[in-house]
């Protein structure tokens, strides 16, 4: 081990941040893997459907929810826009 | 509105806390309403760093409990009456946090009129990042240029963009900032040390702000005074700017390259 370590630092004196780097490169795209946040678009998607429903109702910021869900294989976005309550007179 | 910023790393003894104290103090300075929460149960920091240790008589818990008023477990700054700050308790229960108390305590600071609630996150994953993490809108993701430090901020990226609130209720995303610290440019310029270049092409997220490793951080914790309150020191200046930015400053990045220093400035902390 203590010799391995020697050998690396004659062959390659200065770059040790490359090989961090590297290194890093490798587990952070592994630790990446199945992270799953869903499209990347999902929050803007929600932030412009939101300010087009609020053209036409006052709603508050919560009011619409997106939701990726796999049904047999096949992703499908599912949304719920909630209307605030309405008085019927 | 209230905005909440979670000061969180991963890793242990990256700068959360001294980020947290500094950060907190800098928009104090700057007028803000400003709490500051140290969610490290069982190991109580941020009040030594704070300078106001002796001075804790009810703490985080206590209040949750119930045992004690937010108002009386807030500790006011000796030097910012608009700087509060909420220490964590000693006890060895963990579970004495729970996101009903957290979140109660938070409503209470909105109540308030606080314009920004810090929570300087414990180490680790478990429940008081967890909890420290949750509610937030804001996050300051403290990082050293060490392969460790990088990777368990990776990870951090990825409980924020999954395990808080915001994602549950399908709301914007926290807004995520990299704090780089204990940044030195001459073991860079080496390539001894990952560069700042290196540590943002990997987490992808924009920078906050580069705290050069500076002896002036060890004098300011001695001396119980946030080191951005020391406007000769290095470390502190780039704490000001950072606070700056975050309130939508520009200022250049200072401190991130080999600068020939006199033998003042050396000798003020470099
Ligand atoms: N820019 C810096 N230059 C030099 N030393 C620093 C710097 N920032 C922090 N330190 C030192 O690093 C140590 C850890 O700092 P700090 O307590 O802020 O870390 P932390 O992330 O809160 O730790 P923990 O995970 O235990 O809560 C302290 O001794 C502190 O003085
Ligand atoms: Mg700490």
């Amino acid at each position: 081990m203590a010799l391995d370590w020697l050998k690396f630092f004659r062959t390659e004196p200065k770059n040790t941040a490359n090989l961090a780097k590297e290194r890093l490169k490798v587990v952070v795209a592994h630790q990446r893997e199945g992270r799953g946040r869903g499209p990347e678009y999902l929050p803007k998607l929600r932030e412009e459907i939101l300010n087009v429903v609020r053209k036409y109702v006052d709603v508050p910021e919560t009011a619409v929810n997106i939701q990726v869900q796999n049904e047999d294989g096949l992703e499908v976005l599912e949304m719920n826009i909630a209307l605030p309550e309405q008085r019927r007179s | 509105m209230t905005k909440i910023v979670v000061v969180t790393s991963g890793k242990g003894g990256v700068g959360k806390t001294t980020t947290s104290a500094s950060f907190a103090t800098g928009l104090a300075q700057r007028g803000k309403k400003v709490a500051v929460i140290d969610f490290d149960v069982g190991l109580r920091n941020l009040d030594l760093i704070m300078g106001c240790e002796r001075r804790v008589v009810f703490d985080f818990v206590n209040v949750i409990q119930g045992e004690a008023s937010l108002r009386q477990a807030l500790i006011k700054d000796k030097t910012f009456p608009n700087l509060h700050i909420l220490a964590a308790s000693q006890t060895r229960d963990k579970e004495a946090l729970t996101p009903e108390g957290v979140e109660k305590v938070l409503n209470d600071l909105r109540s308030e009129g606080f314009d920004y609630v810090v929570c300087d996150s414990p180490a680790g994953i478990e429940r008081g990042a967890h909890l420290a993490m949750y509610f937030a809108d804001e996050a300051l993701v403290v990082t050293n240029p060490e392969v460790s430090s990088v990777r368990d901020s990776d990870r951090v990226l990825g409980l924020l963009a999954s395990k808080t609130r915001r994602v549950e209720r399908n709301e914007a995303r926290i807004k995520e900032h990299l704090v780089l610290t204990r940044y030195n440019p001459a073991r860079v310029l080496k390539g001894e040390m990952l560069s700042l270049e290196d540590v943002t092409e990997i987490l992808a997220i924009p920078v906050l702000g580069v705290i050069p490793e500076s002896t002036a951080v060890l004098n300011s914790s001695n001396a119980g005074t946030p080191v951005i309150t020391l406007p000769d020191a290095d470390a502190g200046q780039a704490y000001d700017d950072l606070v700056s930015r975050f309130l939508g400053e520009d200022r250049p990045l200072r401190f991130t390259t080999v600068e020939k220093k006199g033998l003042f400035s050396k000798w003020l902390g470099g």
